[in-house]
């Protein structure tokens, strides 16, 4: 099977004032009908990617270099036409704050009408029956009334449902999510999380979901690509990563969640904080913070070690844990 | 009730009503209720956690606390003196003081830190106030021969804060209100800060007021929980009590809205449908019974007081399942299952 998405050796550099190496030889694969969870902390690169496989980052500003295949096409190339075909059609993306990704003077029926009239060609009176299944589909409450509502008008969970409708309205293939619940209350969260969960088996699309929060990263996906620094450090399942943890800061991470401490027991704080990423890390760029780094893991970039099928660990001594069972 | 149980602050129908003015005359149109009669006590050297959804009046609370917000009613008394009749809030102030959440925001960008961090101490006329920041300093982690004289914008969030928990601390108070105080910091920064927060409660005896809607972080650091909704206290109980049994059914869901740890046991169902109502014009009776799956006709139309689950439980609770008088079918059954 070809994979939906191949990224190979992407580098992201913003230039300007200050530099600033945001990506640094990521790969990726996605395989189609899969949902991917890329975790990371503010800094690490996650948002970046999904606006890299958007070709929404400004050209004039960043040098980009590496390999980004859709379904075999090349993305790095794409321009006009195909460009604009793509962004919206194949893939799409849900942003953090509907409040800022809406227009606030078209009603929410427009905004999603005139998607599908764009990438399907249909008239205006199809468009608009599309958009009210799409409403329906993400389960808002007397859809037919809240297609003529404008954005000011809904709730912080609703602007999220009709973010959603919108960008599967032209049934992607591929959905971009960037901490598309973030900005939700607790109990608007977790319907948000089913519903896109439910949703994606229904038009059984591919999903990378970026978060900083391991529990929705575990609700939402099957597999799990840890960043730091601008690089994967750690993928598996989510089930592997979760359960067996092999990247101390992937360890450091779900002990900092707080999920099974003691009550006022010492957390085991990840001391420090992450690289500014000025120049392009030439070596770990965790081992200032990592409790197990050795004199190596200082002078040169870690191995990449592969204990099993599309499971990796960027890290010199997960060899020795592996080894050690 | 010995010495030691009287409390340290204690809190009595606090009131907040926000006029919504509109209309070319400017009339007022509408209230939003955002606090609305909210009571508990603060024993000396506990912290109580507040958490609840957006609009549940959490940081109204917290604000009307240090007098940023004036009340509309209720009585706020610390050590047993009533702000406004006993204590200034000038003097109510060197006793309370906050953190934010916003760490850029609450720091003045053209003061440098150690500055900042002093200014309260010279407005209050404590004797030796950059001494005092610099000791602070130095406690939270940040050298000040290295950071005194630098401006917000050349620290990280997790600095800033620190910089923030220092000034809160300079005018050495009893109480400390921290609202949302570490919910921008990323995990690994968060830990620290929490750390930071423990060791600093047991060297000065701080007590603290703590506000989240993290509910794994309110368990982390709190000895009792207050859970709101809607500009009302649903539920008041001591952690480990209302981990075991979350006597509201606003509890329960906000409990299991949480997401899992557990890749085997994912959510299947989410506990509640649509989004938190507005305070303006709440529901009448209980606030709850719009969204909860236990509401009978009395929740429609009676408010249910907040007290004991039983006689003399410290676990707290406003709702007609536990009265057995409420008039409520399953009155005294608890909530179902």
């Amino acid at each position: 099977m070809t994979p939906l998405l191949q990224i190979d050796n992407l580098d992201v550099r913003f230039k300007g004032a200050r530099t600033v190496h945001a990506i640094n030889d990521l790969s990726l694969t996605l395989m189609p009908g899969e949902t991917l969870a890329l975790l990371g902390e503010s800094g690490s690169g996650k948002s970046v990617t999904l606006k890299t496989l958007l070709r929404l980052l400004k050209e004039k500003r960043t040098d980009l270099s590496g390999d980004i295949r859709f379904d075999g096409t090349d993305i790095m190339t794409l321009s006009g036409r195909a460009l604009r075909s793509y962004r919206g059609g194949d893939v799409s993306m849900v942003f953090q704050d509907p409040g800022l990704a809406l227009d606030p003077v078209y009603t929410v029926g427009q905004q999603i009408a005139e998607t599908v009239m764009r990438h399907k060609g249909l008239s205006r009176e199809n468009a608009m029956d599309v958009a009210l299944d799409m409403l329906q589909r993400v389960r808002i409450p007397s859809p037919k009334r809240r297609l003529a509502n404008y954005p000011h008008e809904l709730s912080g969970g609703m602007r999220q449902r009709v973010m959603i409708a919108l960008a599967l309205a032209c049934r992607p293939r591929l959905l971009l999510a960037d901490e598309p619940t973030t900005a939700l209350d607790a109990t608007v969260q977790i319907q948000i999380l089913l519903l896109l969960r439910e949703l994606q088996r229904e038009f059984g699309m591919g999903v990378i979901f970026v978060t900083h929060d391991i529990g929705v990263a575990v609700e939402i996906s099957e597999r799990i690509a840890v960043m730091y620094a601008g690089q994967i450090v750690e993928e598996g399942t989510t089930h592997e990563v979760i359960r067996n943890p092999r990247h101390p800061y992937t360890q450091g991470l779900l002990a900092a969640n707080l999920h099974d401490v003691a009550r006022g027991a010492r957390l085991d704080a990840i001391p420090g904080a992450p690289p500014s990423l000025e120049v392009r890390p030439d070596s770990c760029s965790f081992a200032p913070r990592c409790p197990m780094a050795l004199p190596a893991c200082r002078q040169a970039l870690p191995p990449v070690l592969t204990p099993g099928p599309r499971r990796r660990v960027a890290c010199l001594r997960a060899g020795e844990t592996l080894a050690a069972e | 009730m010995s010495a030691t149980d009287k409390p340290l602050l204690s809190v009595r129908e606090l009131k907040k009503h926000f006029p919504i003015k509109g209309g070319i005359l400017g009339r007022t149109q509408a209230m939003v209720q955002a606090v609305d009669g909210v009571s508990f006590d603060v024993r000396a050297g506990e912290t109580l956690g507040i958490v609840g959804e957006s609009g549940c009046g959490k940081s109204t609370t917290a604000k009307l606390l240090i007098g940023l917000v004036d009340r509309d009613e209720g009585d706020i008394d610390l050590d047993g003196k009533s702000l406004g009749r006993d204590i200034s809030l000038r003097a109510l102030r060197r006793d309370i003081q906050m953190v934010f959440q916003d760490s850029y925001a609450s720091l003045n960008p053209r003061m440098t830190i150690l500055d900042s961090i002093a200014f309260g101490a010279r407005v209050q006329g404590l004797d030796d106030p950059v001494g005092r920041a610099r000791r602070l300093m130095a406690r939270v982690g940040l050298d000040p021969d290295r950071f005194a004289g630098r401006y917000p914008h050349e620290l990280s969030g997790g600095q800033r804060q620190r910089i923030n928990i220092a000034r809160a601390l300079v005018m050495s108070p009893k109480v400390v209100v921290l609202d949302e105080a570490v919910s921008a910091l990323d995990k690994s920064v968060e830990a620290q800060v929490l750390n930071l927060l423990s060791d600093l409660r047991a060297e000065f005896g701080l007590t603290y007021i703590f506000i989240s809607h993290d509910l794994n972080v309110v368990r982390y650091i709190s000895d009792r929980i207050l859970v709101m909704y809607l500009g009302e206290v649903v539920e008041l109980a001591p952690v480990d009590m209302i981990w075991a049994e979350q006597a509201h059914p606003y509890t329960r869901s906000l409990f299991s809205a949480m997401p899992s740890m557990d890749p085997d046991n994912r959510t299947q169902k989410p506990p509640l449908t649509g989004d938190p109502p507005n305070p303006i014009d709440p529901p009448p009776g209980c606030r709850f019974h719009t969204r909860c799956a236990f509401a009978a006709d009395v929740c429609k139309t009676r408010h249910p007081a907040l007290g004991p689950m039983v006689a003399g439980s410290p676990h707290w609770v406003a709702c007609h399942l536990h009265d057995p008088a409420s008039g409520h079918p399953r009155a005294g059954q608890g909530v179902p299952a």
